[in-house]
């Protein structure tokens, strides 16, 4: 008889999960199609390192990320442990424990072990000093969390009621060996049978219970995590994907389905271990928008509105909403300075921002919604290809004190692109003038498209405007290889990764190199006569722009040269680097007005915290965000912000 | 019902410069756009239509280039388009231009009935605020210049009610349909394309309509239907204005002095 029931309850509830997987893995296909296929080396690499390395749970700092570490090689030697359990419940006539090989128990002992003290571990940290960037207290937590300690304890209880009974070899196990002598060794034969039996279910009954409960729950990304990050993007993720302007199709995301199935994974393996929140510029400052939480609501959307989408009918709850469960709220997508500081540290590569761009899309290009000041900026592109809408003509006065070259074809080698805050906004002039100084200095061929210079319509796309991105990048395109330009220095990261990673798309392959990066190369080869420690710069800090950073990993430039001017290392801020805080400008957000604490004046508080004389930058967005802030906290007198160009123009000899 | 908005492609002026030595307008590779209080107008047509069910037509007088203008307004909303060209129509001022349009809206008018025509305040390019009031004045329309607001339009009585913002004040003022309305910036915030209208009006097309279609006298249209005749565009130069209170810093202290000058010289009131 006892056979019989653990046969049919093992098959009903391994059924039962396949089944649960199955419907799952169904509304993944309600997806649009994208291929991660290709390239099953890199993908291969990517698990070892991010899954098996688990190089993302234990870096940035995130020092509980071991725990998970532990826990996670621990369950991949149970996993071992566990089918066999599962088969010796389908089949307990034919498999049973001692059937693995004797070296494998002490493995499997060890595992069990450190298991249990990881989850001690995890639920005492959530209890008593819970991280403040997620619900660290929440059900679904502790419930798994209980699972797996009394599947460690049934797993011990058994192994030991066997041992106690001489059923099983105690040398590899002396761990369960050790609970057999200390609580077992005065049990009664008979009374062990009962001992053996009532683990037994125990553990057949957490097991199974964990296991259908997985797909209902955050440890869902127990399943998905994996394929999730083998998935993932090859590149780094600071592009789009293009849209197709036909008649009759739709644009942006506005319905669940027009996620691809990939976007659909990621929402399914969130861990919800609230990083992207702890990383995000706009969660820091009190906006709505939560990473996090958008991709849950994609999820619960998913789920909700799937077995519609399943029997064509049509979708109940809308996706871009009012917010609540499963929908995203306007203000939501708005908030995002598409910085990536929440794709930077996700540990099973979420892909967050290129979901809120494609549902701004929707907005923008199927509804026409949008923030009133976004209108008189996307009509100032549109007809004059600047942000502020001022006269094409005016993007020469930067250079009106200066001799600068037009670009001629076959006779200069690089394009300055000015970029439209070079040309136009007084303060970024400046910057535009020590870079000509520097170039003309270490002796580069540079000349300039002048007054028939387009904006390269980075925030257009960020901003979810694709249509007119399309058109202006094609603009672009047409005016670049009209004048037979190969090589262009920017001077923006902004034009830098939209010339250089979104014109791509477009088969244009540019050598597109930012200013810092030429500049750091021209002192490296010795071609810039420098005085070091020339200016008084005092203390100089340094703040990474993230479209350079963490879009482009070039990190280690603008320090280089900081370093190689002022003589000495530039100081960093306390969230430097790949966790480098936004200026708040990124994403359009330039363009918008910001309600409550200012993502710039949090940054520039940061930043004084170091005490410093000059804050070096690099982009011009983060040149205006670090005055204005600076203004704001009422440090401008004592505090300048220069761009890495003009430190170095002023350490010109 | 028709509600038609009447719209013209201008240079953008502030692109504009004068040659000093002919004293013409430079019009090379200065863009054009639609006279930003025409889009307003347009904007009011589009809403009429969403709350009281209008077809809304938009009609333009101008080079063939102003398709483009068209196209733009059907992106937005417009049912149709029309585009009124032909040479003859060329050099016109306020007075011809008014005949051709007006002509327009009674052709218009022929098939389904007009009920409101809604114009710009003024253009950009040549600011007299009279090509509304014309057509008003040659179709015995109603007149309403300098409406800020549409406050209701009544189908059954045949009558609408408008608010007009004149200097320092309101006035709310009802009148008969059909009329020509003149609307300001303020009446409304602009709206922005969708894609798929977008790209529905990259496929359309204007109505053409020259003067064989039309069928106008060619002494009442054109250069020779016009009344004015442009000899020289020129800058004025100004005259440096009168200084009060020289080296004085307490702005309060200047805004006071100015506001009493300006009184004094009647250009303020009380």
């Amino acid at each position: 008889m006892f056979i019989y029931i653990s046969t049919i309850i093992f098959a009903v509830a391994i059924l039962l999960f396949c089944w649960s997987c199955y419907k799952r893995f169904r509304l993944l296909m309600l997806g649009k199609s994208v291929d991660r296929f290709k390239d099953f080396g890199p993908r291969l690499k990517n698990v070892i390192f991010y899954v098996f390395g688990q190089r993302c749970t234990v870096n940035h700092g995130y020092r509980f990320g071991w725990n998970h570490l532990v826990l996670f090689w621990s369950f991949m030697f149970l996993l071992i442990a566990n089918t066999e359990f599962l088969f010796e419940g389908l089949f307990p006539d034919s498999v049973s424990f001692s059937m693995l090989p004797v070296s494998l128990y002490i493995l499997i002992e060890i595992a069990s072990v450190l298991a249990l003290l990881a989850v001690c571990i995890a639920m005492l940290r959530r209890l008593a000093f819970p991280p403040s960037y997620i619900e660290a207290r929440s059900m679904d937590a502790f419930v798994i969390l209980g699972l797996i300690a009394l599947l460690m304890v049934a797993f011990f209880g058994l192994h030991a009621s066997e041992i106690a009974k001489g059923e099983l070899e105690a040398t590899f196990m002396p761990v369960s060996n050790f609970v057999a002598s200390t609580l077992f060794s005065d049990v009664k034969q008979e009374t062990l049978n009962d001992y053996i039996e009532a683990f037994w279910w125990l553990h057949a009954i957490v097991l199974l219970a964990f296991l259908n409960y997985l797909p209902y729950s955050k440890h869902m990304h127990i399943l998905t995590g994996i394929p999730n990050v083998f998935f993932k993007s090859l590149t780094k993720v600071n592009t789009q994907i293009r849209e197709d302007f036909k008649k009759g199709n739709v644009f942006g995301v506005g319905q669940i389905n027009l996620f691809t199935w990939k976007d659909l994974m990621d929402s399914y393996s969130c861990t919800e271990c609230g990083r992207c929140s702890d990383n995000c510029p706009a969660t820091n400052t009190g906006k709505s928008l939560n990473p996090r939480l958008v991709i849950h609501d994609i999820k619960a959307n998913l789920l909700k509105n799937g077995p519609f989408f399943d029997n064509k009918k049509a979708p109940v709850l809308p996706l871009i909403g009012k917010g609540g469960e499963g929908s995203v709220s306007e203000e939501v997508l708005w908030s995002c300075t598409t910085c990536g500081a929440c794709m930077e540290v996700c540990p099973v590569s979420i892909e967050h921002v290129p979901k809120i761009v494609d549902m701004r899309r929707n907005l923008v290009e199927m509804n026409a919604k949008m923030p009133g000041e976004l209108l008189t900026f996307f009509e100032s592109m549109e007809q004059r290809s600047n942000p502020w809408g001022i006269v094409p003509s005016d993007r020469v006065k930067w250079a009106t004190d200066i001799t600068v070259k037009p670009f001629e074809a076959g006779k200069t080698e690089y394009l300055f692109y000015v970029g439209c805050f070079g040309a136009f906004d007084a303060r970024s002039r400046k910057v535009s003038l020590a870079i000509s100084k520097i170039l003309d200095a270490g002796g580069i061929s540079w000349g300039i498209l002048g007054k028939d210079e387009l904006c390269c319509g980075d925030s257009m796309r960020r901003l979810g405007n694709e249509f007119v991105f399309d058109r202006m990048t094609k603009d672009n395109i047409k005016i670049l290889t009209d004048k037979g330009i190969k090589k262009i220095i920017t001077q923006c990261p902004h034009c830098f990764n939209t010339l250089k990673n979104d014109y791509r798309q477009y088969g244009l392959e540019l050598e597109v190199i930012h200013h810092t990066e030429l500049i750091n190369n021209l002192i490296k080869a010795g071609k810039l006569p420098l005085n070091v420690n020339g200016a008084d710069l005092g203390n100089v800090v340094i703040h990474d722009s993230c479209y350079l950073g963490r879009y482009n990993g070039l990190y280690d430039v603008p320090r280089e040269v900081i370093s190689s001017v002022t003589g000495r290392a530039a100081t960093e801020m306390d969230r430097c680097l790949e966790k480098s805080f936004c200026c708040g400008a990124g994403g359009g957000r330039m363009w918008m007005e910001e309600e409550g604490k200012r993502i710039n004046v949090t940054r520039v508080e940061e930043a004084l915290k170091k005490d410093p004389k000059t804050v070096c930058v690099s982009c011009p967005y983060c040149l205006t965000m670090f005055e204005d802030g600076l203004k704001s906290t009422k440090a401008d007198d004592k505090v300048q912000v220069l761009d890495v160009a003009e430190i170095v123009s002023m350490g010109l000899k | 019902m028709l509600v038609i908005t009447c719209v013209k492609q201008v240079p953008d002026t502030t692109q504009v410069r004068v040659d000093p030595v002919t004293g013409t307008l430079i019009r090379d590779g200065v863009p054009f756009i639609i006279n930003p209080y025409d889009t307003h107008a347009l904007e009011e047509g589009l809403r009429l239509k969403e709350k009281y069910g209008f077809r809304t037509v938009v009609i333009s007088m101008g080079p063939p280039n102003t398709e483009v203008t068209l196209k733009k307004a059907i992106a937005l909303g417009a049912d149709e388009a029309v585009l009124l060209s032909d040479r003859a129509f060329g050099g016109a001022d306020t007075l011809a231009t008014s005949q051709v349009l007006s002509e327009a809206i009674k052709k218009l008018g022929e098939k389904e009935e007009v009920a409101i025509v809604i114009c710009g305040r003024q253009t950009i390019d040549g600011d007299t605020a009279q090509v509304g009031p014309g057509i008003a004045t040659r179709l015995g329309y109603s007149q309403l210049t300098l409406v800020d607001s549409i406050e209701s339009v009544d189908l059954k009585a045949k009558k609408i009610r408008v608010r007009r913002k004149l200097e320092g004040r309101h006035e709310i003022v009802e009148a008969k349909l059909p009329a020509m309305i003149a609307v300001l910036k303020e009446i409304n915030s602009l709206r922005y394309p969708t894609v798929p209208m977008r790209l529905m009006a990259e496929d359309s097309k204007a109505t053409l309509w020259d003067n064989k279609i039309m069928g106008l006298q060619e002494t009442t249209i054109g250069l020779k239907g016009s009344a004015t005749q442009v000899r020289k565009i020129f800058s004025p130069q100004r005259a440096s204005g009168e200084i009060i209170g020289e080296g004085l810093k307490d702005p309060k202290e200047v805004s006071r002095l100015l506001i009493d000058r300006l009184m004094e010289k009647h250009v303020l009131s009380l």
